[in-house]
């Protein structure tokens, strides 16, 4: 092959994109982003047209979660790069590996409000890991590569590449460099350093009132596997975060499920209890810690996150170990074995024992009569055998979905943890559906968040993506509700979205050219579920559920973790 | 508490909005910033005067270093580097003042840079404490207008 190759600049961010490994790209063609979908037309990328700029990034994100590689989403500059936005937020602040491919006008007209101009790199400067604003055609192989690399190592996050229409249509001699060099200020630690391991080493033996709190970081890192083994060697209690659903079993004797404002009483009490929190890849946000005055307040803490800038950020930390977290958790677990080998360790019985009457005291439990949504998400998980791969949306649904559908393997459960974005979970679980084809995936959403990004269905259809969209249908907007029960006197503030009334979410599903269902009782809910999972079509149920059910245990906004209504 | 930052950055468009950015963002203060190119073209340094506690600090440095156009940040140590700014102030002068002016302004090492009808322009480098020593004692006489680059700092030895 010819060492360069003369090519435009659009052909070169494909070919880019391809050399990186890119299977399938989301997004929306416009103006300025034209050159770029006329070479796409040609490529062996496989486009999925969404129906809003803002599907395309949550498909690339859910994408990207469930598949472990960069998801990739496209749109066109001004309105299209705008609604790609909230997907970029909620990627980033989940750390998600994701690459955003923005057209924007015209090097010669920027700064001058042209047609379809919005600053992009300024708008997604706060909320990016890095993003280029291309000047040069010539720029564009060097920009894609680090912008995978930038993407994909380190703690994950979303680099946006700005296109200027002439730059896509500029030409340059094209060679894909063989590694980078140019990134001087980027070099993320992985390993961790010795002689803190040795010290977490230290403290883990001595604990008597141990836990281990996995965040997200577990999953992005791989670490599921030491994770376990770390758990059973040293026989310590696991609590995950909500984006940690799935990196050690739920159904294992040692998971305390997951922690914080919905969290499991007893992953709380242990949490308040603990003199030991081994945190792996979580970030003490304010979901999980409650009021940080009263967090924890015996435990000693190591820290073992891949971002230096999330330790001690809001807990102190008596270890902090900066590294992948399953490299690190592989050295703790050598460092570990022989010890324990040889006896070492403390007697965790009486902990044990503890802990087991917490949950014989506080099981998460769903309530009798009428449609309960805690009774839906069960059969859901009954009937997928606890196998599928959930994506939820966000508000009481996604908390219910989080308690009650056990996950036991990685990457299976899919949520917004960090920006809690509504509308979320069907473009995801599109993006999930896509990279995983064998993996049954259900959206459990609400009937205020799938109206956010409903159109999404024109998608799924259109693709033959057969996702499940089951829809606690409660008639609110269910957790705003919750909070104004409980918070503001019952003052219902336009959270009512008038059940009855509109939309008719089997003729949505039906107009979209998908399967619509309706359950108002808890016997149809199984056979419901089993047509859904074998059409050949995508399938959206609307499950007409009792309207004014709350998400207990709740920690309220600010309090000490173990003050929590309904625990 | 004051700290002086040296931000070495490789000279980008952008950086500074990012660098300027992440302060706002995370609610940091800026006192002065001060920004020009290295030695080697390629790399800017940017010295930032904070007004933090400990804690934050630690935080600002992260998160300075989380930037992928940041490539080392260091924290000045007052006793152990060499800091300076300086000073443009153009201040009123008559017949009567301006020999008194001139005088003051030998004290401090500056410069008449400029003189014209009833003012005198004047510029001094020095530490922040210098600096507004001369402009408490320059005040009286009337400033009409005033300017100053920001700290930019050095590390001793």
């Amino acid at each position: 092959m010819a060492d360069k190759v003369r090519m435009t600049g659009a052909e070169a961010l494909i070919k880019s994109l391809e050399k990186e490994g890119v299977e399938v790209v989301f997004g929306f063609p416009g103006g300025v982003v034209l050159p770029i979908y006329d070479v796409l037309f040609d490529s062996k990328i496989k486009h999925i047209l969404t129906r809003h700029e803002q599907g395309a990034a949550h498909a690339a994100d859910g994408y990207a979660r469930a598949t472990g590689k960069v998801g990739v989403c496209m749109a066109t500059s001004g309105p299209g790069a705008c609604n790609l936005v909230t997907g970029i937020a909620t990627a980033g602040m989940d750390s998600v590996p994701m690459v955003a491919i923005t057209g924007q006008v015209a090097t010669h007209v920027i700064g001058t409000d042209a047609f379809q101009e919005a600053d992009t790199t300024g708008i997604t400067l706060p909320i990016v890991k890095h993003n280029y604003l291309l000047k040069d055609a010539a720029e564009i192989p060097e920009v894609v590569q680090e912008a995978f690399l930038l993407a994909s190592t380190g703690r994950g996050g979303v680099v946006l590449i700005d296109v200027p229409v002439d730059v896509s249509r500029g030409e340059i001699d094209f060679k894909y460099p063989e590694k980078i060099t140019s990134l001087p200020g980027y070099k993320p630690t992985t390993k961790g350093h010795a002689g803190q391991i040795k010290a977490a080493a230290k403290l883990i033996l001595a604990s008597k009132r141990p836990v281990i709190y996995a965040g997200g970081g577990v999953i992005s890192s791989g670490a599921s596997e030491e994770l376990r083994k770390l758990a059973r060697l040293l026989d310590f209690p696991v609590t995950t975060t909500l984006l940690a659903k799935g990196a050690f079993p739920e159904t294992h004797r040692l998971s305390l499920g997951m922690l914080g404002m919905h969290g499991t009483s007893y992953a709380n009490y242990v949490m308040m209890e603990t003199d030991l929190i081994v945190a792996v890849g979580a970030r003490f946000d304010d979901r999980i810690t409650g009021r940080l005055d009263t967090f924890a307040p015996h435990a000693r803490v190591i820290h073992i996150d891949i971002d230096p800038a999330e330790i001690g950020k809001n807990v102190k930390v008596d270890v902090p170990i900066v590294g992948d977290a399953k490299g690190v958790l592989k050295e703790l677990l050598t460092a570990l074995k022989p010890k324990v080998g040889a006896g070492a360790g403390s007697d965790l019985g009486k902990w044990h024992l503890q802990i087991r009457q917490w949950k014989k005291e506080y099981p998460l439990t769903i309530p009798k009569g009428g449609l309960r949504p805690q009774f839906v998400v069960d059969q859901i998980y009954r009937v997928t055998r606890g196998k599928a791969l959930i994506v939820t949306d966000v508000g009481q649904h996604q908390m219910w979905a989080a308690q009650f559908y056990k996950s036991t393997k990685p990457r299976h459960f899919i949520s917004s943890g960090g920006l809690g974005t509504m509308g979320f979970g069907l473009p995801a679980a599109i993006g999930a559906k896509i990279g995983c084809p064998e993996a049954v995936v259900i959206d459990i959403a609400g009937d205020g968040s799938i109206q956010m990004n409903s159109q999404e269905l024109a998608t799924a259809a259109l693709n033959n993506v057969n996702v499940v969209v089951a829809i606690i249908d409660n008639g609110y907007l269910g957790m705003v509700r919750q909070w104004q029960e409980l918070f503001y006197d019952k003052r219902y503030s336009h959270s009512s979205l008038r059940r009855g009334e509109s939309p008719d979410f089997v003729k949505l599903a039906e107009a979209y050219g998908a399967i619509g269902l309706r359950v108002t009782k808890p016997s149809e809910v199984e056979p419901a579920l089993a047509k859904a999972l074998k059409a050949k079509k995508p399938a959206m149920i609307d499950f007409i559920v009792e309207q004014e059910e709350n998400v207990f245990p709740m920690v309220a906004p600010g309090a000490s973790l173990d003050d929590m209504i309904g625990g | 508490m004051k700290h002086t930052l040296s931000v070495l950055v490789e000279n980008k468009p952008g950086v500074l909005a990012r660098v300027a950015g992440l302060f706002a963002r995370r609610g940091f203060n800026i006192d002065s910033l001060a920004v020009g190119v290295t030695e080697n073209p390629d790399m800017s340094r940017m010295t930032v005067v904070v007004d933090v506690e400990e804690h934050s600090l630690e935080e600002v440095y992260k998160q300075l270093n989380k930037l992928i156009n940041v490539i080392k940040v260091v924290d000045l140590p007052d006793d152990n580097s060499v800091q300076r700014e300086l000073i443009l102030v153009k201040v009123k002068a008559d017949a009567r003042t301006r020999a008194e002016i001139i005088e003051m302004v030998d004290i401090f090492r500056g410069k008449i840079v400029d003189v014209g009808k009833g003012t005198v322009s004047i510029e001094v480098t020095g530490t922040g404490s210098k600096l507004r020593a001369l402009e408490d004692l320059l005040k009286p006489y009337g400033i009409v207008e005033l300017a100053r680059t920001g700290m930019v700092a050095l590390n001793r030895g």
